[in-house]
């Protein structure tokens, strides 16, 4: 799956400067897990909180961590490890979460810890590498070079998907 | 005043404020065709409300009016202003009578022969000089007809003319005025000024009053309006739970006032939507009536209590269950008249629908002194489904073996008659009813009569629920459902007892079966023993009632030694109580739907912000039931095997008619399809041009044996599928009706026999599937040819290239004749993905209809992806779905389908198909215009 075309929209006029696009940025949070740094798309970004009092939620899939209130709408939490198939890790979790909105419900993606907003070039873009997890290959849109390390873009939409099944 | 004429009263006058704006806007524009027709159509709707209101002057005025304007809309007649002002004296003429209706509730005496004549002779074409020639006319007979309250004043030109809309609708006043001021103007000139002003105003703001005191508010505003109420509920209830544990503080004083504020907010918020239940049963005496005709029965129907309000959206829901189970409570319980002389009752049987308040709930009853339930045939039936053995029937009581009419599946295809027995079965009745929290019970005697209590919450919007915790969690069960709470310890007379591990207790005269909230939500491990700290935590909330030693007792031990609290709860007749550790108090709260991920979950019916702002699951005591009822028990089994099939299908369940015809197998008809049934009298079949024909409803019906040769003659009765279409009606005699079913189709074999669409499992058994289509084609060659409304403009329909998306092989089936018929060339699909594909291999449509519930890709996610593709976004794309929420449509809109149509609503959707093409067509050549 490539970034399509209009994702970089709201990129700016840079655009016009550099006719192939890789100079073009887009901008992510960082965000860990299990050391492993992922990206959310900027503006799909409602919120980041702290920790937060979960109600368990029973009977739930296991990727659902319960819900919570946020400025009195309720949030279901998802616990963005089990979703990845990852173990709990030793680091112990700040219990930070992102919330974001899909088709009109709003998500906390709980995760590790946040890091900065980064503005990426799109020259640094890769596809997914095959040999990636296939689990991974659903929820990443691909993979950015950072210095020193490797951001899988996390496609939100398609991760909240898999908790359905 | 009568409400209805309240209610005309509101509606008209904005109807006529419209029409003043829009006949002035005709005047300057006489060729708008699309105002014409509204104009044509406020007239009519004012001519046919009057007709049905008993107001025949109005009627009149309003009919010859209306003629006029029929012929502008014809184009036999230009518009002109003289006309126009004609139309004006018309409306005023109207208005003035409205203004007397208003004030004596009646008609007010007054003649208008002289403006219907001159209408008329507009009408005939005569011209407009005769009106030209008596201006003075107008004034002359108008005042008898505006002012029934100053007939005694008798000077007809002190008040020559009615007040126009000016005063009436400021709004219009610019444009109206203006152009009205030449009917008035010659009477006006000649008035004791004074007097008539006086008059005038009188009578303005007279006419205003009606419309001033009631306001039409769209719903959607109410509803926004009542969800922000609900929040501020809840903030209230926040902050009064901070404020009680703070000790006098300065904010208790405005805090109380808030509370009080708030607390009268809701309750004017909540007046807004309610509505007297009385609108619901509007229509029943009708249905009584044209009952108690066709059966020959003599029925009376009793209403009390139709002022009893109840909030709009629950009234919404009830409406169908009540007058279902009124036409249920005439048609099979009250007997023929000679049968009840014979049982020493009156001839006249009375259905009685009776409505109160009762403690936060509305109850509805509805009784009749008929037959009552037949126990015995219940039992057979019963039997015969394989609901319950013998041996179980035997040890239930007569109200037990009643409950069961309540179950889905269980209709008794001998009670199936044209007018009940078919499609809303008394499961669906209870399921809306619980649907909404309500409940319902069955008191039935045989041969006194039966009695049905309905029990529905006043509102919604805001439930009260009792706060509960289990295992350290905590839930809320709306206070609805909650009969009693029980407390059980070591020290009470009653424990829980166990059998086979099973839960119950010995309440009052009754064994309470009981089920553990953590075990069905599965708050404790597996095994059953509970985790460490929930009984540490448990002996700490003994308040020292159990010591530390408990940490490594049994579970039944736990029971014996902590306090435990029995919610008792009841669905319907079925009681059972829900085993919780701690009963908090209750909260009002306000119900939001669960996350479309938890959906799933029956166990929940919604979620809410508690007054401490901590999220809480909202417990469905009839999830609840389903899983522990014994209600249910008898066919889980059944259920979870029918909802696998369900699962697999996409959910596809359709209500089938049983029949049998000839030999082999029984037949099968989606049930939306069959308009009626009916049975015939085999010597009241007729022959015309060599077909059997029927007069049926004082037309002739073309009859149409299932199997050839079937033998007509004899005295015997036959029962006849009536389908109806377009006003045309086609009747398909059959051998015998056997039952209608709610299953999950799957056609297996094709059919080779051009009538059968093939063959289906259907009730472990073998049957054929009907193709109704074959029938009504083989009666009439062209009955689907009206449908396609010469499908779009002068484009070629078979030119028309649909792409149908559905993963149900019946639905298919079952669509793709009717769009071939229509002239539509048609291409089937069976999933989303190969739809998809097909549309990307570059194959062009004109318009892809595609059901929502797919497995796969579904039809959201598929509309999205069409969307996407600059190749497919401009391709019209129609959600087919079984079931459709305002939820689905609205998301529907959203993903990018123009359209939501029912899946058996075949007239709407060959309609809707063409009229999409034919706006896309529209969009087309405008946009070709354009360029």
């Amino acid at each position: 799956m490539t970034l399509s075309a209009d994702s970089f929209t709201d990129t700016d006029a840079r655009m016009m400067d550099d006719p192939t696009g890789l100079d073009t940025r887009k901008e992510y949070l960082s965000i860990t897990i299990n050391d492993q740094i992922f990206g959310i798309p900027i503006l799909q970004v409602q919120d980041v909180l702290g920790v937060q009092k979960i109600t368990r939620i029973p009977l739930a899939p296991p990727a659902i961590a319960g819900s919570l209130n946020l400025r009195g709408r309720i949030v279901t939490a998802i616990d963005v490890r089990k979703c990845l198939g990852l173990e709990a890790s030793g680091t112990p979790s700040r219990g930070m979460s992102v919330v974001v909105e899909n088709k009109g419900e709003l998500y906390s993606l709980m995760i590790d810890t946040i890091g900065d907003v980064l503005s990426l070039k799109l020259k640094d873009f890769e596809q997914n590498p095959p040999t990636l997890d296939p689990l991974w290959r659903d929820i990443s849109q691909g993979i950015f070079r950072l210095k020193g390390d490797l951001l899988v873009v996390l496609d939100v939409p398609k991760l909240l998907n898999t908790i359905h099944s | 005043m009568d409400d209805l004429i309240t209610e005309f009263l509101t509606e008209t006058n904005e109807s006529l404020g419209e029409l003043d704006l829009d006949l002035v806007k005709l005047e300057q524009n006489p060729n708008d065709k699309e105002l014409l027709s509204n104009i044509f159509r406020l007239m009519h709707t004012i001519k046919g409300t009057c007709g049905f209101l008993g107001l025949p002057r109005l009627e009149k005025v309003a009919h010859h009016a209306e003629n006029i304007m029929g012929r502008f809309r014809d184009g036999e007649l230009e518009v002109t202003p003289d006309y126009v002002t004609l139309i004006f004296e018309s409306l005023d003429r109207i208005k003035g009578i409205m203004s007397g209706l208003e004030d004596t509730g009646e008609e007010p005496q007054g003649d208008d022969s002289s403006l219907i004549a001159r209408l008329d002779a507009v009408y005939e074409g005569k011209d407009i000089e005769g009106t030209a020639a008596e201006p003075e006319q107008p004034a002359v007979e108008q005042p008898q007809a505006a002012d029934a309250d100053l007939i005694a004043e008798e000077e007809p030109d002190e008040h020559g003319f009615v007040p126009v809309r000016a005063p009436t609708h400021p709004g219009y006043s610019n444009g109206s005025g203006a152009e009205s001021a030449p009917a008035p103007a010659k009477p006006d000139a000649e008035l004791p000024m004074a007097n008539s002003a006086a008059a005038e105003v009188g009578l303005a703001t007279k006419t205003s009053n009606v419309a001033a005191q009631s306001l039409r508010v769209s719903v959607d505003v109410l509803e926004d309006l009542m969800t922000m109420v609900s929040e501020l509920v809840l903030t209230r209830n926040q902050l009064l739970q901070i404020l009680r544990t703070m000790k006098d503080t300065e904010f208790d004083g405005p805090l109380q006032r808030l509370n009080h504020v708030v607390s009268d907010l809701q309750e004017g918020v909540m007046k807004t939507r309610m509505q007297p239940i009385g609108n619901a049963w509007s229509k029943l005496p009708r249905i009584i009536r044209d009952l108690s005709m066709e059966l020959g029965k003599k029925i009376d129907l009793k209403m009390t209590g139709q002022d009893t309000e109840l909030d709009r959206q629950v009234l919404d829901m009830i409406k169908d269950p009540l007058t279902h189970m009124v036409r249920n409570s005439a048609d099979h319980g009250i007997e023929m008249p000679a049968d009840r002389a014979a049982a020493g009752k009156p001839e006249t049987g009375t259905v009685w629908l009776n409505a109160y308040h009762e403690g936060g709930h509305i109850i509805i009853e509805i009784k009749d002194d008929g037959k009552g339930l037949n126990t015995d045939r219940i039992k057979h039936k019963i039997l015969n489904n394989g609901q319950a053995d013998a041996e179980e029937l035997e040890a239930m009581s007569s109200q037990q073996i009643h409950q069961f009419i309540f179950k889905p599946g269980f209709s008794t295809a001998e009670q199936v008659t044209a007018v009940s027995g078919r499609g809303v079965g008394m499961d669906v009745v209870r399921t809306n009813i619980e649907k909404i929290g309500g409940s319902i019970e069955l008191l039935s005697k045989e041969g006194k009569g039966s009695t049905f209590l309905i029990k529905i919450p006043l509102t919604l919007a805001i439930v009260s629920a009792l706060i509960v915790e289990s295992a350290s969690e905590r839930f809320a069960i709306p206070q609805l459902a909650v009969r009693e709470l029980v407390m059980v310890n070591s020290k009470s007379e009653n424990q829980v007892e166990f059998i086979k591990g099973a839960p119950v207790l010995r309440l009052r005269d009754q064994l309470l079966p009981l089920v553990s909230l953590d075990k069905i939500l599965k708050l404790v491990p597996e095994d059953n023993v509970p985790a460490a700290d929930d009984l540490a935590k448990a002996a700490i909330d003994d308040e020292g009632e159990s010591d530390a030693a408990n940490n490594n007792v049994s579970q039944s031990k736990r029971f014996d030694s902590a306090n435990q609290y029995i919610i008792v709860t009841q669905i319907g007749a079925f009681l059972f109580g829900i085993i919780v550790d701690k009963v908090f108090d209750t909260e009002e709260i306000v119900v939001k739907p669960v996350a479309d991920v938890l959906k799933d979950i029956d166990m929940f019916s919604g979620n809410t912000i508690l007054g401490d702002g901590s999220v809480i699951m909202i417990l469905d005591p009839s999830g609840i039931a389903k899983v522990s009822g014994e209600l249910e028990a008898s066919d889980t089994s059944m259920d979870t095997a029918e909802s696998e099939a369900a699962q697999a299908q996409g959910n596809d369940k359709t209500s089938l008619l049983l029949f049998t015809a000839g030999s082999g197998a029984p037949k099968a008809v989606p049930l939306s399809l069959v308009a009626r049934l009916e049975e015939i009298k085999l010597k009241d079949v007729e022959y015309s041009d060599g077909k059997s024909v029927i007069q049926y409803r004082g037309e002739l019906m073309p009859l149409t044996p299932f199997y050839p040769g079937m033998d007509l003659t004899g005295d015997g009765n036959k029962p006849v599928l009536v389908f109806t279409d377009q006003g045309r009606s086609m009747g398909l005699i059959i051998d015998q009706i056997l039952d209608i079913v709610d299953v999950v189709i799957d056609v297996q074999l094709s059919g080779t026999n051009p009538g059968l669409m093939g063959s289906a499992i259907i009730n472990s058994k073998a049957t054929d599937v009907v193709d109704v289509g074959h029938y009504l084609r083989s009666t009439n060659k062209d009955w689907f040819k009206n449908h396609g409304d010469e499908p779009f403009g002068d484009k070629d329909a078979e030119n028309t290239r649909i792409l149908l998306v559905d993963d149900s092989p019946f639905f298919r089936n079952m669509l793709t004749p009717l769009l071939k018929v229509a002239g539509y060339s048609v291409t089937t699909m069976e999933s989303a993905v190969d739809a998809l594909k097909v549309c990307e291999s570059g194959e062009r449509f004109d318009m892809i209809i595609s059901d929502i519930e797919m497995p796969e890709m579904d039809g959201f996610e598929f509309a999205q992806k069409l969307k996407a593709s600059n190749d497919t976004k401009d391709i019209p794309l129609l959600a087919l779905s079984s079931h459709a929420t305002p939820q689905d449509i609205d998301r529907g809109h959203e993903v990018g389908f123009s359209r939501y149509i029912a899946k058996f609503d075949k007239d709407t959707l060959l309609n809707t198909i063409s009229q999409t093409l034919v706006e896309v067509g529209s969009e087309d050549s405008s946009r070709r215009a354009s360029s």
